[in-house]
């Protein structure tokens, strides 16, 4: 009796906490972003269709603490002279202003990849966008769950 | 002065990509803040940070960044660089009330 209650409770965690994994890391669809996010995206796109991909963002569904989240962006590219990324961009949907970095790079960096920490003032979109040296834009959305917040208080 | 931490390998193997990991000690006041006394904390941010390699005969961006408010306090950036020559890499934080700050390593590829 011990035993089958014990391998119960245990599937049952291991069953919620897939549950709460699938909610909070679903990609968001790019066409649900609000007007000021897409404004700011579409000045770094020039112009350019935005489509989702070759782009991948690395950063915890669960943020304990908003101050300081770590953040990785990688691009499929091989950065070479003729094919390579040129601009990298990170975009938020709720802190004060909407965007968080924007990178340069090019053949000398070998890899399209940046980490870097930010702040995030509640739990919102993050997206980041790459633009290849034609010109083409890629991005991915992530949602993020923010449960104590950056800027409010003095730390 | 503000510290500086630059942690990469300075003798790669020629055309290795190595990572070049950086971290300087800066406030990052994003000018949204209230202080003590409850009134905004004036802005104080580095807006800029460059990497340039010079191998002798020519200096070459390598990468740079525009850093806005949302950047968390003693901004970490880490990034990528193909070693293809021996050279020096330099790094360059440039920030709000005239805030400059210049780094430079040695890079030599075996």
């Amino acid at each position: 009796m011990k035993k089958t209650s014990a391998a119960r409770r245990k599937l049952l965690a291991t069953g919620a906490g897939l549950g709460a994994w699938l909610v909070v890391v679903r990609p968001a669809a790019a066409a649900e972003l609000p007007e000021d996010l897409a404004a700011a995206i579409k000045t770094f796109t020039q112009g350019a269709t935005l489509r989702e991909g070759r782009v991948t963002l690395e950063i915890a569904e669960l943020v304990d603490n908003g101050n300081a989240v770590p953040l990785t962006v990688s691009v499929a590219s091989l950065m070479t002279p003729a094919d390579h990324v040129t601009a990298i961009s990170i975009f938020n949907e709720r802190n004060p202003q909407r965007d968080v970095i924007n990178v340069q790079l090019g053949p000398r960096s070998g890899r399209a990849r940046l980490s870097t920490r930010i702040r995030l003032a509640t739990s919102q979109k993050i997206v980041a966008v790459a633009r290849f040296r034609d010109g083409s834009c890629w991005s991915r959305t992530v949602d993020v769950v923010v449960t104590l917040a950056a800027c409010i208080e003095e730390n | 002065m503000a510290r500086t931490l630059i942690n990469m390998p300075t003798n790669p193997a020629r055309g290795e990509v190595i990572e070049i990991r950086t971290l300087i000690a800066h406030n990052m006041e994003t000018g949204y803040r209230p202080g003590a006394d409850g009134r905004v904390l004036p802005r104080d941010l580095i807006r800029r940070f460059t990497c340039s390699f010079d191998d002798g005969s020519s200096n070459e961006p390598v990468f740079s960044a525009e850093l806005f408010p949302a950047i968390a306090a003693n901004p970490y950036i880490a990034f990528h660089f193909a070693a293809t020559g021996s050279g020096t890499l330099r790094f360059v934080w440039e920030g709000d009330n005239g805030f400059t700050q210049t780094e430079t390593v040695a890079i030599r590829v075996a």
